[in-house]
């Protein structure tokens, strides 16, 4: 008993001035740093980047609220005298932000339809289910990931706007996205993770495999869902190329695509053009922001890079 | 979809019984592939056959169509191809993708790297730079194109600090700056997504590495170059390898940010140059031809890359 706890004294006197000298654990590269005459720089650096990051956002936000813009310094902070709601009227009346609003939600609630269910399905068969083909459909579902969608832009018009007339119909606008590589891949690599047995019992009473998935297996894999809800939204969202192609009639084009082209033509008919244009930007910018803000921890970056396009 | 819920059932039960004759031609549990036959469809229509359709369409004499018609489009062998290669705009769009690389490539890598291993330790506030850095990422490219429309205006914000620094034509009409604003605008816009990511393979070095560092009397500074740098080599590959992928797609930015790849095609990108030729001046053979260059690029990029990075 005494040797022991004598022992564990004179351990920690070893590790005392060791850790003096040169912190190791976890704090280590904090501490050492802040106690360099470099210690400054990392705050430093931390603040300088995010003033850069989030100020074009707030001064979005400023100069949206601007009756006439400002764009002297003194411009970048709020001044009651020039607050005004105007250009949110100006940016309604031209592109009609309810219709765009709408058309967007749509156009985004579509692919996160398709995604979850052709995702899950094809994401539980690539885990759990022996059938031919299935390194196949893995080796492919890895392949197209590399593919860029620009590639394959003037053949989808062709195909499906020329084709198949899906022109200014939401439908063309989802197909292209209905469901993400990405998607299936991180569902794959939840469902991976569970013993096949679990579903054995299952299956003897006589469930059918659908049943298995969506009782069985889909609540034990809600993280993945939720990481995937959360990624799809923001794809469709934010995607301006291929809807802006689609959507020719104003009252099917998406905010982002209504919002593009009244910066590209009719701007300059405003009293305050970049007053209404900034105005547009921030009821399109919005919605996300705050989805990713209220659900960063759900983010982490492998599974970001490969689901947001755009 | 109730197809797929009654043939499982019929399938799935005799797991022991001897194989049926549909589980010996489809494998243990042939309803699998009904489980896969949507994505399947989807990769077969929204992926294989137009991939096969860019290649296809670029060798022939393509034009749009009315529905239905049917005109004999001719196999013109790598016409659309040498068309391409001669057209100064096509050029100036490749190039264009190099003033890319060479702004955003060493930007992020610098940045980023220093950015992710100011955040790579527990301290105050680290959610929310985190999050700030991130914020543009999430944004809508449109929306945040149009507050940098408003920075880098003639009369903006940028200008106004400036004074008599500001360059003339202003430096979205100026075709010195046009391309290198619109490279800077996108290496602001994905920084935080790189930020990510070095901060991910951060904490995959091993911390014994920044001891030995240390005890060999190496400073902050040393070993942040002589330790975190190589550490994180592969996020460095991929950095640059989705750095060609993004200045070889862009679109949205020189579309809104330069008024359509402006002053004078300075800011062309190969995307918008397939959309003005293939769908606004119904090319899309010729539109096709970039297309399958621009992906011939890309993969050689890819490769030079791997062996100059020495990733495996």
């Amino acid at each position: 008993m005494a040797s022991t706890s004598s022992r564990t004294t004179a351990d920690e006197n070893a590790e005392l001035p060791r850790t003096k000298l040169m912190p190791t654990t976890s704090m280590d590269t904090a501490s050492r740093r802040s106690r360099s005459p470099l210690g400054f720089l990392r705050p430093l650096a931390l603040t300088i980047g995010a003033l850069v990051f989030l100020f074009p956002f707030y001064y979005m936000f400023i100069a949206s609220l601007q009756t006439d813009p400002d764009t002297s310094v003194r411009g970048a902070f709020p001044d009651p005298a020039n607050l005004t709601l105007d250009n949110y009227v100006a940016i309604d009346g031209a592109i009609s932000l309810g219709r765009s609003l709408l058309n967007s939600a749509i156009f985004t609630g579509g692919v996160l339809l398709g995604t979850l269910v052709i995702g899950l399905l094809a994401g539980y068969a690539l885990a759990q289910l022996q059938f031919r083909g299935r390194g196949f459909m893995f080796g492919l579902l890895l392949l197209v990931q590399v593919v860029p969608f620009q590639l394959l832009l003037i053949p989808l018009y062709v195909q499906l706007i020329r084709g198949y007339g899906l022109a200014d119909s939401y439908l063309g606008m989802i197909l292209p996205f209905l469901v993400n590589g990405a998607a299936v891949f991180i569902f794959r690599q939840f469902f991976v993770t569970l013993p096949p047995e679990l579903f054995q019992a299952a299956r003897l009473d006589g469930a059918s495999e659908l049943q298995v998935m969506r009782l069985v297996a889909m609540p034990l894999v809600r993280p993945a869902i939720l990481t995937v809800t959360l990624l799809t939204f923001i794809g469709p969202w934010n995607e301006f190329l291929w809807p802006f192609l689609v959507t020719k009639e104003a009252s099917k084009q998406p905010l982002a695509v209504s919002l593009a082209n009244f910066i590209g033509s009719q701007a300059g008919r405003e009293e305050n053009p970049f007053g209404a244009m900034l105005a547009g930007a921030c009821v399109l910018a919005v919605p996300m922001v705050l989805l990713y803000i209220l659900f960063q921890r759900h983010f982490n970056a492998t599974d970001i890079g490969s689901g947001v396009k755009g | 979809m109730s197809a797929t819920v009654t043939t499982p059932t019929e399938t799935a039960a005799p797991s022991r019984a001897p194989r049926t004759a549909l589980q010996r031609i489809f494998g243990k549990q042939p309803h699998g592939l009904l489980f896969i036959l949507p994505y399947a469809a989807f990769l077969a229509l929204i992926f294989a056959y137009p991939l096969f359709q860019a290649v296809w369409i670029s060798l022939h004499d393509f034009f749009f169509t009315a529905p239905g018609v049917d005109v004999p489009k001719p196999f013109v062998g790598f016409d659309n191809y040498s068309a391409v290669l001669s057209d100064p705009a096509v050029r100036r769009s490749f190039l264009n993708v190099g003033i890319f690389l060479v702004i955003n490539v060493p930007l992020t890598v610098l940045v980023s790297l220093v950015l992710a291993s100011a955040l790579n330790s527990a301290m105050r506030g680290r959610t929310f730079f985190r999050v700030a850095f991130f914020v543009p990422y999430v944004a809508a490219s449109v929306a945040v194109v149009s507050v940098w429309l408003f920075l880098f205006s003639g009369g903006g914000l940028v200008n106004s600090i400036l004074g008599p620094l500001a360059p003339d034509p202003s430096w979205l009409v100026n075709s010195a700056f046009a391309m290198p604003v619109t490279a800077l605008y996108v290496t602001w816009k994905q920084l935080g997504f790189f930020v990510l990511l070095y901060l991910a393979a951060l904490q995959a070095v091993p911390k014994e590495r920044y001891e030995s560092a240390a005890v060999d009397g190496a400073g902050a500074i040393r070993s942040w170059w002589s330790v975190t740098v190589p550490g994180v080599r592969s996020a460095t590959f991929l950095v640059i390898l989705l750095a060609t992928i993004t200045g070889a797609n862009l679109f949205t930015e020189p579309y809104l940010l330069t008024g359509g790849g402006g002053p004078n095609g300075a800011s062309i990108s190969p995307v918008l140059l397939m959309y003005q030729k293939g769908i606004e001046q119904g090319q899309p053979d010729v539109a096709s031809a970039i297309g399958v260059l621009l992906i011939i690029g890309v993969i050689l990029m890819s490769i030079v890359i791997r062996r100059v990075t020495g990733d495996d």
